[in-house]
């Protein structure tokens, strides 16, 4: 099988995938109203909508052009069924490319992205079902006040790692976006845990834009 | 059938789902295993990538756990399990909650009062509402690559650039969010530098597990740097937390 069969496949069985997800994470609510009898309050279903929907709906639309490229053909499938992309599913496929040596546009980068996040995807999976299991014992050990702390700061302890190892090797594409990141998240008071996934494109069309520029107008990302 | 917000058959439909899920999970891992298998990939290696990939994975599905205990506290279980196996976190669950229940008279926090009626269209607001990459990715993500693949194969210098563009484009958006509540230092308060020396803590491991296997020569070092980086990262917020929080 060449590259391009193999990637065809991965492509026509991701869709049919994919597809088959929408109808079966629809059957939820669809059963339940069968189940129970009941209706969705119509106003409240279009009221509710309204309120969350365009917005998650335009970052959705953003967030899909904008990890597509980073997560793969097999990853970007599975990663948006099942979720966790900035904090889990592409900080695992990055780990996994340093790891295997690969870049992660090539075929060998492919597979082995799409290997970390089928194993991350399957073992956060089992992790929930386990603690869905085991609530009662695990809710006051796991609601802490003491592990609280250690749980709210998962962002910046993945990130320190995964920041030194990809700077340090692309310093010069780094500064000016982690510049600007830092005057923006400091100086305007919206931006936090909330709004940082609306950042994410922005830094990333910022970084592609101060590339180009550097690539084609300067000597300073010569080999 | 009498409703309840953990009736035993809501807890059946959100495990079918799930295990569907599941499937799509191991079917792609096979899939790529086989694929790297027939491409002559170092199958040892690949074991050692699957291994890493799930323990870093544990920590963050473990405060996954401890939001589906948040979120059943209002909406029961069998939906925050669902809700949170899949596309979603959170913030984005409640803000979704809320806002239906809102819409309906409710206030959310409160199981009291949510009936079927309630309870469906609040399942149906969470579902829709972030339902587009699921669906949008079968119908870009060949272009997207494509072009990519494109681009690279026009100048492959400038595709790798851009490449790592985008990485780094992400990870700085992730660390300028590491810093955003340091100006409370102004006010006198403390607590905004914990992110940012969680931060320092893991960088700084995971700059020594590099040091040391360069002395070394010991490759497991790399296989566990970034998950060890990450325990020690989120272990230290909770001396610094009693201490500047």
């Amino acid at each position: 099988m060449t590259t391009n069969d193999y990637m065809n496949s991965v492509h026509k069985s991701g869709r049919i995938w994919n597809l088959t997800m929408v109808a079966v994470l629809f059957s939820f609510p669809v059963i339940c109203c069968f189940v129970f009898g009941a209706s969705p309050d119509w106003k409240g279903l279009v009221m509710g909508l309204v309120a969350t929907a365009p917005m998650y709906w335009a970052v959705g639309l953003i967030e899909t052009f904008t990890y597509i490229p980073m997560l793969g053909a097999g990853g970007s499938y599975l990663s948006f069924v099942t979720g966790n992309i900035s904090n889990l599913k592409l900080p695992v496929a990055l780990n996994a490319l340093e790891q295997a040596e690969v870049p992660a546009n090539s075929e060998e980068g492919e597979v082995v992205s799409t290997i970390a996040i089928a194993v991350s995807s399957i073992v956060t999976t089992l992790i929930i079902v386990i603690g869905v299991i085991l609530i009662v014992p695990l809710m006051p050990l796991l609601e802490s006040p003491v592990l609280e702390p250690a749980f709210a700061m998962i962002l910046p302890a993945l990130f320190g790692g995964l920041g030194v190892v990809f700077i340090s090797k692309n310093w010069k594409i780094a500064i000016a976006p982690v510049i600007l990141m830092l005057i923006l998240f400091i100086t305007i008071p919206a931006l936090n845990a909330g709004t940082v996934g609306i950042m994410v494109p922005v830094g990333v069309l910022f970084t592609l834009l101060v590339t180009r520029i550097l690539y084609k107008k300067t000597s300073f990302l010569n080999q | 059938m009498e409703f309840s917000i953990n009736h035993p058959i809501l807890f059946v439909l959100a495990g079918v789902i799930i295990a569907a899920v599941l499937g799509q999970s191991v079917y792609f891992l096979v899939k790529a295993l086989r694929r790297a298998k027939e491409i002559g990939m170092d199958m040892g290696k690949v074991k050692k990538i699957m291994r890493t990939a799930a323990i870093f994975t544990i920590m963050p599905a473990v405060a996954i756990v401890i939001s589906v205990m948040t979120l059943s506290k209002s909406l029961g279980l069998p939906l925050p399990w669902l809700r949170l196996s899949v596309v979603g976190n959170l913030s984005y669950e409640t803000i979704a909650a809320s806002n239906a229940l809102n819409a309906m008279g409710f206030t959310f926090g409160s199981s009291d009062g949510i009936g079927a009626r309630e309870y469906v269209t609040i399942a149906f607001v969470m579902t829709i509402s972030i339902m587009v990459g699921i669906w949008l990715v079968p119908l870009v993500c060949k272009k997207v690559l494509s072009g990519m693949n494109r681009i690279e194969n026009r100048d492959k210098r400038w595709g790798d650039l851009l490449q790592a563009s985008l990485f780094i484009g992400m990870i700085s958006a992730f660390l300028g969010y590491v810093f955003c509540d340091v100006s409370s230092v102004f006010k006198g308060e403390t607590y905004g530098l914990i992110p940012v020396l969680v931060m320092m803590v893991s960088a700084v491991v995971m700059a020594l597990a590099g040091l040391l296997m360069k002395k070394t020569k010991i490759r497991a070092i790399s296989d566990y740097a970034l998950p060890v980086s990450l325990i020690l990262g989120m272990a230290s917020a909770i001396p610094l937390t009693a201490w500047l929080g």
